[in-house]
């Protein structure tokens, strides 16, 4: 990184220290966290997405809609969201190249779970063998976040029926007496009157899932996790830098960032929270449930 | 593939390392799956039932740290409720793992009168204590923060009636104080009970070691998705586990809270909701 960097062993402190922060493995690592805000961005709308559409589903008066949906926002009740995170990645991959097989090599002739392996045709595999190393890490990272919108998916559709519950009852009649159809009560009355009963709980789940992305390392992703762990393990005189385990350093720098981010955004969603409050009268005085 | 009697003599204790030494490689049966899996479910039992019983403990005295008027009790409460609930339980073991490692590794006698006992302090970083030490602190602060809600949330009336009563101090605190914390907190708690039994699928994720192969229910589950490269049954397996654990609890605590409120008219009970709040 700096031109002073080349012979770190004979360098004095601070710039010994100047030259460690700024290895390139150090700049992954910066990186990394990038990672972990990308997965927040992306899985939060996609779990908003999900969760409504779960949440409408439950509330549907059609059983063939209802079923799904209720089983879809049951499912989180009863069993650790860690299992979902280890079977959904997995799962889906299998599904995938279970489907790419059939379509790509109908003559394969062979049983894909043969004993104690799944055997695919070369072409089905996902991503393909020869693929670049940054395909790979797409394609791990993009499995993580469909597991990640659809765990908070499920959490997010329990929150919006909830609110969606807790609109009051007399809106939707007076809109009934208007003449709406069904869907227009639910796009122009429901929808929009069910935020600021929904803000709260919205709120805790994105802390919930600030605090479940360090679970990416279980998925295989190059997260935080990982590279602190990499980067703490004592090194030996064979390397560069040489420095004893520092892993306990490293691991309380991912605790402190991770009390900032949960800190932050606590505050902006009391913020917000206030802000959308104005004028409206809740139970607790508006400030939601 | 093995029987499914002698796969419940193999495996039906072999998370606690009784039984059949080595983890079924070939010709994985459901019974083996089932099996192992269900004694992996000790670890599970283990660590919740004494987190959440010691956990319980350290809690109300947070809560009431908190609630105090005197602010050095009050901010180490604070910092020790923000600590524990503003970053992932994850990291969390990471943390203490690392720290129990680089600890002095020495023999603590403790002597006991009849007998003395050595306390090491390897031990630390082995699971059963290590994590257990984070997890108890862990559902503390959680335990602890639904505590002080509820302390909180006691009806002036009833404290002024203990006053009028004169009650003070512990025995205002152990008959009206604690009885009605307990009761608001119930259905919170319940919840927090749950989804700390989830979270002791993470132990053996993290940092600590499953030694000798003596894992939990999810250790297990995950070693049968790696060498059968099938997910879809281990998983499952685990997951009804799961969901069977959770409604024992769901039950335990829902006999606790009629306790609590047997003094109520039926209406103003409070009813148990479980509300999800998963991973932490």
């Amino acid at each position: 990184m700096f031109s002073f960097c080349t012979d770190p062993a004979t360098l004095p402190d601070w710039q010994w220290w100047a030259c460690y922060l700024t290895t390139g493995k150090h700049l992954a690592f910066y990186a990394s966290f990038g990672t972990v805000l990308l997965l927040l961005a992306l899985a939060a709308p996609a779990a908003l997405a999900l969760g409504l559409v779960g949440a409408l589903a439950a509330r549907s008066p059609n059983p063939l809609l209802a079923w799904p949906g209720k089983l879809y926002t049951s499912m989180v009740r009863g069993v650790p969201d860690i299992i979902f995170f280890l079977f959904v990645p997995l799962a889906l991959d299998q599904l995938f190249e279970i489907v790419r097989h059939k379509i790509k090599c109908p003559d394969w002739g062979q049983p894909i779970w043969q004993g104690n392996d799944f055997v695919v045709c070369p072409a089905a595999k996902l991503p393909l063998s020869s693929a670049p190393q940054w395909v790979h890490e797409v394609y791990g990272f993009t499995l993580a976040l469909i597991a990640f919108a659809i765990v908070f998916g499920a959490f997010a559709a329990n929150t919006l029926k909830g609110a969606m519950d807790a609109v009051p009852k007399g809106q939707i009649e007076a809109a009934e007496a208007y003449g709406f159809s069904r869907g227009q009560i639910i796009r122009r009355i429901l929808l929009p009157q069910m935020w600021i009963y929904a803000l709260p709980g919205l709120g805790n789940l994105w802390q919930i899932l600030i605090k479940a992305t360090p679970l990416l390392f279980l998925l295989g992703v190059e997260d935080v996790v990982y590279w602190a762990k990499e980067l703490g393990a004592s090194k030996t005189s064979a390397f560069a830098y040489p420095h004893p385990d520092w892993r306990l350093w490293y691991f309380l720098a991912l605790l402190v960032w991770y009390l900032g981010l949960t800190k932050i955004s606590e505050a902006v969603f009391a913020r917000l929270n206030a802000r959308v409050s104005r004028g409206i009268v809740t139970v607790n005085g508006g400030n939601g449930a | 593939m093995m029987s499914c009697s002698d796969a419940i003599l193999a495996y039906g204790l072999r998370a606690i390392g009784i039984g059949e030494r080595l983890l079924p490689k070939h010709d994985i049966g459901l019974c083996e799956q089932v099996v192992l899996i269900g004694s992996g479910l000790i670890w599970n039992i283990y660590f919740a039932f004494f987190a959440l019983l010691l956990g319980f403990f350290l809690a109300t005295a947070i809560a009431l740290a908190k609630a105090s008027d005197r602010w050095w009790l009050r901010k180490p409460a604070e910092w020790f409720i923000f600590l524990f609930r503003g970053s992932p339980l994850f990291i969390q073991f990471f943390f203490a793992y690392e720290l129990f490692v680089l600890l002095p590794k020495v023999g603590i006698d403790i002597p006991l009168g009849f007998t003395t006992i050595t306390v090491e302090t390897r031990w630390l970083t082995r699971a059963w204590l290590g994590a257990l030490i984070v997890l108890f602190l862990n559902t503390s602060a959680y335990a602890a923060e639904i505590f002080h809600g509820a302390l909180r949330a006691i009806p002036k009336g009833d404290i002024e009636a203990a006053d009028a009563y004169g009650l003070s101090g512990w025995r205002r605190f152990r008959r009206i104080i604690w009885p009605t914390m307990l009761r608001l907190a119930w259905p919170s708690y319940t919840n927090e009970a749950i989804f700390l039994t989830h979270a002791t699928t993470l132990v053996f994720f993290s940092s600590f070691p499953a030694w000798r192969q003596e894992g939990d229910a999810l250790y297990y589950a995950s070693y049968f998705a790696e060498k059968t490269f099938n997910p879809f049954v281990s998983y499952p397996i685990v997951a009804v586990y799961f969901i069977v654990l959770t409604l024992t609890i769901i039950f335990l605590f829902g006999r606790i809270n009629r306790r609590l409120n047997r003094h109520l008219p039926r209406a103003e009970r409070a009813r148990l909701r479980i509300r999800p709040r998963l991973l932490r």
